[in-house]
């Protein structure tokens, strides 16, 4: 339920500003995202970068870097995510409250990336977690992350709190808490979760 | 620096010409680091590397003195490779290896007890090749998680059956999508 | 004939035995009837560089029990590399330690050379000298920033470290390609020659860094809080350094004249004149000062190596065949002095394409050895700075 546009610039130049609730709810959200303060491999260095001299990130409101969970709103999987790590991983996506989101930054976090064959290394974390923006790159240049943040933020403008396409975690039933993965004899139990990761559909030859 | 001094002293050794290295059993490792340590000719002060090999039992072609080309047998073991340098005299390295020829529970003694160094990467030794090693005062896995039962570094570790759908499989990775799909992928 | 450890005649040094299970015994006086208290310092803690974990206990808010948790970035760097091309393992290098990725690079380039007995021209020794000691300084520019972060000083030093590292990683750009993942060295050489502006731009930041050092020291060296907090904090005596096998300026903080540089004379470091910076105390203040006098004799080398380069020549060696790259059967052992001290790399050769064996020496993960030793009785909140100290990153210490 937007306000119509024409009719908000004729307000403004009488000197009334109309808004929507949501607008303002989301422009709120977007302007002041806190990331987790959580690194893991060579691409926190460049996450880092991100927010030191030169890139800035406190240009897009979000240089503020929360150690706890509990106060952040975006987690930034900068790195791979081995299977020793993952359960902490998604412990810590569990501790963080709604609304919350997830980049996975770099090839490694996304699947693998170089390190795909090897034994102790989870194939992309969106295996355990929703991911909401993926980054390329190894690593992504810091240019590439700001641009994923700028793409969060379009993301969050476009979130409905009311209607049909309402935001999901104001349904009783989404799941808040995500199963922590277990260490087992030979690999991580289970080596995924169904709910948010499905591999893709055997292709036959032939087929299509 | 004479390493004919080492096998002197120490008769069970044997000089290896191809790797430039002494071949020490398990029995007299202890002995053989501890005189490489104080002996002044030596004086090793600073093991700098301790690593693991496993070489796999293979067939290798030799030509006999005849000419005729004969098959033997070459059996497989563990080894644990040993590089000594010397801090005090700037000299090295000395170059130990260690061997054992059972996979099913490889026993080879600890050096940290005189190298302090040796600590963590013995216990790397034992977390990816099994490798146990005596007298190490804390031997847990390092790198895995304790739970772990395998020891990835060998040279026969079969990987958990997690198949990925990938654009472009080859190697490997080509066997295991034959196996997770009916015909083979295009 | 040695059959246990009791049988080793003297290898006790002191009172305090160098091996061996502890006894955790709380001797600080506690006649509160305090229970200890067990922390789990991560692997997601903001000051331990990365997802690395310390199982602390504490009497009150003294340690006395300290072991370090691996593995959390245990990416296989080994077990891929035994299964990929020797040339197919450098970019993997980079990724070790992600702070001095040409570092890296040169170590495994300097041991496929021991092996396969390459030389490397004169030109493509004074780039790799020249890219290694501007890694140097980016390394060391950006521990102490982290350092005086885990300290507290949140923001204005990391800000100045991070400004130069910028400026650095340019040149890097300029010549690689890669910001941080260079993949620049090769076997017999480098990937691509210096463009003919290049050195300018290189000795404009070497002549103004030592203006920045300058400042730098300014703003920390002589700083009152940061003297309290980390003089006298973390001591390591050279005889147990020695024998935990620390290299690098950890070493040298303690006392230890032992510069690989120096020692092997790799390269082409013999031609230049440079000195080796050692500490007396072996605290923690000795271990930055010690990085901030590396870091001006880096400059020197830089100066002189920029002084010296030569006009022309060949950038790699042309008989190297890096495709299909098969060295003869047998193995090497190659070491370099990286910023974080003896970065090594051993292969074993079957005379295949790949290595049959490829280890990686790594310098942080070893360092941690003594990290138990050098905080107990100490502090918790001195645990967070000694561990910054020894100077680690976890793509080195997991591989």
């Amino acid at each position: 339920m937007a306000v119509d546009e024409g009719l908000q610039s004729e307000l403004q130049k009488a000197g009334v500003f109309v808004t929507s609730v949501e607008t303002l709810y989301n422009w709120g959200r977007r302007s002041s995202i806190w990331p987790l303060q959580f690194g893991l491999a060579c691409c926190a260095i460049e996450m880092i970068a991100t927010a030191c001299s030169r890139f800035d990130l406190a240009r897009f409101g979000a240089e503020v870097f929360r150690p706890s969970p509990r106060q952040a709103d975006l987690m930034i999987v900068a790195g791979t995510v081995t299977k020793k790590m993952a359960p902490q991983v998604v412990r810590l996506y569990n501790q963080m409250p709604e609304p919350r989101y997830v980049i996975a930054m770099g090839a490694c976090a996304i699947s693998g990336g170089p390190f795909k064959q090897g034994y102790n290394v989870l194939k992309g974390i969106d295996r355990y977690i929703p991911v909401d923006v993926h980054i390329p790159g190894c690593p992504p240049r810091p240019e590439a992350l700001l641009n994923a943040l700028m793409y969060l933020q379009r993301k969050i403008d476009g979130q409905r709190l009311t209607g049909t396409d309402k935001v999901r975690w104001y349904d009783e039933t989404d799941p808040a808490e995500f199963p922590v993965p277990e260490f087992g004899a030979h690999d991580l139990e289970p080596p995924f979760n169904r709910a948010v990761w499905g591999p893709q559909e055997p292709i036959q030859r032939g087929a299509a | 620096m004479n390493i004919e001094t080492l096998t002197r002293q120490f008769p069970q050794t044997a000089w290896d010409v191809h790797t430039r290295s002494v071949i020490v059993p398990h029995v007299c490792l202890l002995d053989v680091v501890y005189f490489l340590k104080t002996d002044p000719e030596f004086s090793m002060d600073y093991v700098s590397n301790v690593t693991g090999v496993d070489w796999l039992a293979r067939k290798e072609k030799t030509k006999g003195p005849d000419g005729k080309e004969s098959e033997i047998e070459k059996p497989g073991f563990l080894e644990v490779v040993y590089h000594f340098y010397s801090m005090r005299e700037k000299r090295g390295p000395v170059i130990l290896r260690c061997r054992t020829d059972d996979r099913e529970n490889p026993m080879i003694p600890s050096i940290t007890p005189l190298f302090r160094g040796a600590e963590f990467q013995e216990r790397e030794i034992y977390d990816l090749y099994g490798i146990r090693f005596s007298g190490h005062p804390d031997l847990r896995r390092i790198l895995m998680w304790d739970e772990f039962q395998d020891f990835p570094m060998r040279k026969d570790y079969q990987e958990p059956d997690d198949y990925e759908w990938e654009p472009t499989p080859h190697d490997e990775v080509l066997d295991r999508a034959k196996q997770h799909y009916a015909a083979p992928h295009p | 004939m040695i059959q246990s450890i009791t049988d080793i005649p003297g290898s006790v040094a002191g009172e305090q035995p160098l091996y061996g299970p502890r006894s955790y015994q709380v001797t600080s006086g506690n006649d509160l009837g305090a229970e200890l208290l067990e922390v789990s310092m991560g692997p997601h803690h903001p000051s331990t560089h990365g997802v690395f974990r310390m199982d602390v206990v504490l009497d009150g808010e003294v340690v006395v029990k300290l072991k370090p948790v691996f593995g959390y970035l245990h990416r296989n760097h080994e077990k891929l590399a035994e299964n990929l091309s020797y040339l197919g393992s450098m970019p993997y290098t980079d990724r070790l330690d992600y702070f001095c990725s040409m570092t890296n690079n040169w170590a495994y380039a300097h041991a496929v050379e021991k092996l396969a007995d390459i030389k490397a021209p004169e030109r493509a020794e004074f780039i790799r000298v020249i890219l290694a000691e501007l890694t140097r300084l980016v390394n060391h520019t950006c521990l102490a920033g982290f350092l005086v972060n885990d300290l507290g000083a949140l923001g204005t030093p990391l800000l100045y470290a991070f400004r130069e590292r910028e400026k650095i990683l340019d040149i890097f750009e300029a010549v690689s390609g890669g910001r941080m993942m260079c993949n620049y060295m090769r076997f017999g050489g480098v990937r691509v020659d210096f463009t003919p502006d290049i050195l300018r731009r290189i000795r404009q930041i070497v002549d103004n860094y030592p203006r920045f050092l300058d400042e730098f020291e300014k703003l920390l060296s002589a700083n009152e809080i940061l003297m309290t907090r980390m003089q006298g904090v973390g001591v390591l005596t050279g005889e147990l350094a020695v024998n935990a096998s620390i290299t690098g300026p950890m070493l040298r903080a303690s006392g230890v004249d032992y510069d690989i540089r120096k020692v092997d004379k790799y390269g082409i470091y013999e031609r230049f004149d440079f000195r080796v910076p050692l500490g007396d105390h072996g605290d923690v203040y000795d271990r930055y000062m010690i990085r901030i006098l590396e870091m001006r004799e880096s400059v020197k080398i830089l100066q002189q190596a920029i002084h010296q380069f030569p006009e022309k020549g060949d950038f790699i060696n042309p008989g190297v065949k890096l495709r299909n790259f098969r060295p003869k059967a047998g193995e090497a052992y190659g070491r370099i002095e990286s910023p974080k001290g003896e970065l090594g790399f051993y292969l074993i050769s079957t005379g295949g394409v790949m290595p049959y064996r490829y280890r990686v020496r790594p310098p942080s993960f070893i360092n941690l050895t003594i990290l138990e030793d050098m905080c107990l009785g100490q502090k918790v909140a001195d645990a967070v700075i000694i561990l910054g100290s020894v100077d680690i990153v976890l793509g080195e210490v997991d591989r």
